[in-house]
């Protein structure tokens, strides 16, 4: 976080209300969306909000590098009775991420929504696109935990529509949408269910007071059922195994654009939450560490593996992805379970990582999806020739994801090995090493179909895409590549982000 | 920038030009062919003079990024690469020559993909020799297997990319589930991953880890193809014959063998590897390795699986000088390196050349060949020679230092296995020079397919090899000499 530490990006009055205005301008943004009179204008004011809430997220981000932890009352009524925001380092981070992929979506949404999208519905869909950013914002920056609800449901709402306005694509983005919001619901209540046993226990809902109490209870059986409660409902929404079984369907079957924004913000979201919460809000003992290395551990293990073998036998690209995805936060969850600074470190550094590389795959099948209604594997036969900028973006982004040599996803891989063998933890550096095998496997075969094979005789030709959607699929791709360079931005976030958790610098 | 910096820049950055210039130009192929000619000639003298420069101790370094803490992506030269990259260097010109007959003759599709590939490749093999540390070898070694795919899979018919799944699965599979576990397990244990004069490990771990290491590290560089990670090299000799006689015999497999060396000089030290039982497992494994291949050659009836076979047994032995327990096994191990790959570069260029000439590429066809192919003949011959370990020949030398250093260090069966192995070797490849040069007054010998029969510029590189095979015999003390720092430092280091 030292790169931001000299960054004064905005007056001293704004940035003292930046907190709330990364949060309360998408809200607004969301309202001036549904309320303009057509597609354009939506777009522009998605775009021209969102860029604004990256520029208070850098804003809070300088603030945070600065003070360490910033406390931010809403409306000055003072926590515990107030709803508090807190950011921290990792808060900072995840915020710079959402926003940040949160501009590329909106700067993407200009040219690829004409194929996915009715036109009609256009409007109403930036409307629930700044509404889920303005959720997953809120969720990353507040300091309480049925506010962190209020977020989520927020959030959730936004992504459900979003998701079931893909039928204008693919018709099963209907009954997808439904199943996803079945299981949302259900794990939304889940966690408020957990957080009513927590405040039972502490009289309190403000995450640091929470956990001053929580200290002082000792071992306390309704304590531990919140926190049983309140992972499931997240692991619902982080799509953690085994609780993922909405996820295939809704990333298949949602216009790209929600497909990209679901994958690099929405999960990390909800993971980040799981984080804060193990990490944070309990205190230390023997009942956490148990839950990290006989539940979360041996389950994202799992996910690893059984849901990299699914990818590979599934035969549709955004299915395969969606399940690389599941198997992915797997990867993530590996890290965090772990708990050691290198392995949140390690942990956070793929869950960036993660967030770029799916997001330009997602970015590159929807600039597909501009002239052709490609879906499984070999209907995207020789595309690399048709498209050859998509494709490249592609491929990027298919390396980092198998971990190649000089891309983020390599370094990502890296780190979360080297945790795992510092943490004296050989059975997870199998795990992860077979798990890079499988994803090898699944992400070679996609490849081979695109640069290697003749284009199918008598199917559409594909063009390659108008520049509004090349540009951010550009900019992740080559994220990903830079980063694998020179990752001294994304590690020294990871590190900070590491430390504010448990302390010391790894 | 230094000129030792501009050196390694070049030598990275002429492999990548000649594939660039070779695409661009591709629809006129006698530009294609000169300019690649003339990049291999310019590598030639690049790497000669990074050579001379590592004799007289002044050794060019560069780095070119550092993406985290601990991982670097740097260059250094020592003997060892120094030698592995002049000797890649100098085989890719004369193979170049050999290519553009070959693929000529062959009037094989898709020739600017190979050249393209072939340059591609010589990259990542330019990278390995020149590597600082184990993450910067690693990412030449991946860019080596993905450039030699296409390369494997030419044909494009269904045994081809039956082979080239074998290929692809054998060498990243072991890459990703053993070799980079074991470079992050030394990263982890010792901070980085350097190759460190003396070794690096020493004094940082415990014996049970850096037995681990060493299995993940010697298993995983399965370029080298010790049983039962050999099954590749078998399968990729679907490829062309120009692929099969610089990667196959020199590059890609060298490469393999060339990480093990660097593993054991700079990672473990021969200190270390005195010291540890699963260098004895390999040493066993690697005997087991030599005896096999060498049997299974001599059950092949076509020439190229015979000759890979074969590969797979001498690739066995260098493996073994890297594990022996005695510092001058690696002195030994990098001279074979050389004289192996130049001698079976000729066998492989023969072979080839006898295809395009007559089509036959059995044995069992090649009776009497010698009648109309004497000279082309002679070149096997004397390459045969070297294979087996016979005066006077560059062969003889390095199997006596190798043998000679299993005795010294205890290693009986080793050498027992090196010494059988010798004879077999007498068995499978003599019979096929003798048949074909000699062959009974009653047998005619294969008819040319081809008019003008060998193509003259396979016929040349086969001479230029066959004649170093027999210059190796006189230079061997020149290139053992060169070598000694590798022994020197180390010995000198393990005295008390």
């Amino acid at each position: 976080m030292i790169l931001f530490e000299a960054l004064y990006v905005a007056p001293p009055a704004l940035t003292a209300q930046a907190p709330i205005l990364v949060i309360a301008g998408p809200l607004i943004g969301a309202c001036a969306a549904a309320l303009s009179p057509g597609g354009r204008t939506a777009w522009m004011v998605s775009v021209l909000t969102a860029a604004f809430a990256l520029w208070m997220a850098v804003a809070v981000a300088g603030e945070v590098a600065r003070e360490g932890v910033i406390d931010y009352a809403l409306g000055g009524f003072a926590p515990p009775m107030g709803i508090a925001l807190r950011i921290d380092a990792l808060g900072a981070t995840m915020a710079l991420l959402v926003a940040s992929i949160g501009v590329m979506g909106a700067l993407y949404s200009g040219h690829a929504l004409e194929s996915e999208v009715k036109a009609e519905k256009r409007t109403l869909f930036q409307s629930g696109y700044l509404l889920c950013l303005a959720g997953f914002l809120g969720l990353v920056f507040t300091g309480d935990a049925f506010n962190a609800f209020v977020f989520l449901e927020v959030s959730s709402i936004g992504t459900y529509a979003l998701v079931a306005v893909g039928e204008a694509r693919d018709r099963r983005a209907l009954p997808a949408a439904f199943s996803y919001l079945i299981f949302g619901t259900v794990g939304a209540t889940l966690y408020v269910l957990g957080v009513g046993f927590l405040y039972a226990a502490t009289g309190t809902l403000n995450m640091v007071d929470m956990a001053m109490r929580l200290a002082t209870l000792g071992d306390n059986s309704a304590v531990q059922a919140g926190l049983a409660f309140v992972v499931a409902g997240l692991g619902v929404k982080a799509a953690m195994f085994p609780l993922h079984g909405w996820l295939p369907g809704a990333y298949a079957g949602a216009p790209s654009l929600v497909s990209m924004f679901l994958a690099a913000t929405a999960t990390k979201a909800a993971i980040y939450l799981i984080i804060r919460f193990v990490f944070d809000v309990f205190p230390e003992g023997e009942f956490g560490e148990v839950f990290l290395s006989w539940i979360l551990a041996p389950l994202a293990a799992a996910a690893v593996i059984i849901c990299s073998v699914q990818a590979i036998f599934e035969n549709e690209v955004r299915r395969i992805l969606a399940f690389s995805s599941v198997a992915q936060v797997g990867f993530i969850l590996l890290g965090v379970s772990l708990a050691t600074p290198a392995g949140l470190s390690a942990g956070m550094f793929y869950l960036v990582a993660h967030a770029l590389m799916k997001g330009a795959l997602f970015m590159a099948v929807g600039a597909f999806a501009v002239s052709v209604r490609a879906r499984t594997v070999e209907d995207f036969s020789g595309i690399a020739r048709e498209a050859p900028w998509s494709a490249a973006a592609f491929g990027v982004g298919a390396a980092s994801l198998a971990g190649v040599p000089l891309t983020m996803g390599f370094l990502a891989k890296w780190s979360l090995v080297s945790a795992a063998l510092q943490a004296g933890e050989i059975w997870i550096v199998a795990v992860l090493a077979i798990g890079s095998l499988l994803t090898l496997i699944y992400v070679g075969r996609m490849l081979e179909v695109m640069f290697f094979r003749a284009p199918v005789r008598g199917a559409e030709r594909a063009r390659e895409a108008p520049v509004g959607v090349l540009a951010p699929l550009f900019v992740l791709a080559g994220l990903s590549l830079w980063f694998g360079v020179d990752a001294t931005l994304p590690a020294s976030m990871a590190n900070a982000s590491a430390s504010a958790l448990v302390g010391a610098a790894p | 920038m230094s000129s030792g910096e501009l050196l390694i820049l070049l030598t990275l950055a002429l492999p990548l030009f000649s594939a660039a210039v070779s695409y661009a130009v591709g629809r006129m192929p006698d530009v294609r062919e000169t300019l690649t000619l003339v990049a291999c000639i310019g590598l030639c003298i690049i790497t000669i003079a990074m050579f001379m420069r590592v004799g007289a101790g002044d050794a060019p370094e560069l780095v070119i990024a550092q993406p985290m803490s601990g991982l670097e992506i740097a260059f250094r030269l020592e003997p060892l690469g120094a030698l592995f990259a002049v000797m890649a260097s100098v085989l890719w010109a004369v193979n170049s020559l050999f290519s553009i007959g070959y693929m000529r003759g062959a009037r094989e599709a898709n020739q600017t993909r190979f050249y393209v590939c072939f340059a591609l490749a010589m990259f990542g093999v330019m990278g390995v020799a020149m590597a600082a540390n184990l993450f910067t070898l690693f990412i030449f070694y991946e860019a080596l297997t993905l450039a030699t795919y296409p390369l494997v899979t030419h044909k494009g018919d269904a045994a081809a990319r039956r082979a080239g799944r074998i290929y692809l699965a054998t060498l990243v599979g072991a890459s990703v589930v053993l070799f980079l576990p074991g470079i992050i397990g030394v990263a982890s244990v010792a901070g980085s991953t350097t190759f460190t004069p003396g070794g690096l490990l020493p004094g940082t771990t415990s014996v049970v880890i850096e037995n681990v290491l060493l299995l993940l590290l010697v298993f995983g560089a399965a370029k080298a193809a010790l049983i039962p990670l050999h099954g590749w090299l078998p399968a990729a000799m679907v490829a062309p014959a120009p692929v099969s006689a610089l990667l196959h015999a020199v590059a890609v497999v060298k490469a393999g063998v060339f990480t093990i060396l660097k593993i054991s000089a700079y990672i473990f030290g021969p200190e270390l590897i005195t010291a540890l039982p699963a260098a004895t497992w390999i040493l066993w494994l690697a005997a087991a390795t030599i005896v096999i291949a060498s049997l299974v050659a001599l059950t092949k009836d076509d020439l190229k699986a015979r000759l890979a076979w074969s590969t797979v047994g001498q690739l066995a032995y260098i493996t073994s000088a890297a594990m022996l327990p005695f510092a001058s096994g690696l002195v030994a191990g990098g001279l074979h390196m050389v004289m192996h790959a130049v001698a079976k570069i000729t066998l492989f260029i023969c072979a080839g050349a006898i295809y395009v000439a007559t089509g036959a590429a059995k044995v069992s066809e090649m009776g009497g060949a010698g009648r109309r192919m004497p000279i082309l003949l002679t070149f096997f011959f004397i390459a045969s020679l070297s294979v087996i370990g016979l005066p006077p020949m560059g062969g003889m030398w390095s199997k006596f230092l190798l043998v000679d250093a299993s005795f010294g260090s205890g290693e009986w069966l080793t050498a027992a296995a090196m010494i059988v192995s010798s004879l077999l070797s007498v068995a499978y490849l003599l019979p096929v020079a003798f048949n074909a040069l000699f062959a009974p007054a009653g047998v005619k010998g294969p008819e040319f397919t081809r008019p003008g029969g060998v193509p003259g510029a396979a016929l040349t590189a086969a001479g230029v090899t066959a004649i170093g095979c027999l210059a190796l015999f006189v230079a061997a003390e020149f290139i053992a000499d060169y070598l000694e720092p590798l022994g020197a430092f180390t010995l000198m280091e393990a005295a008390p």
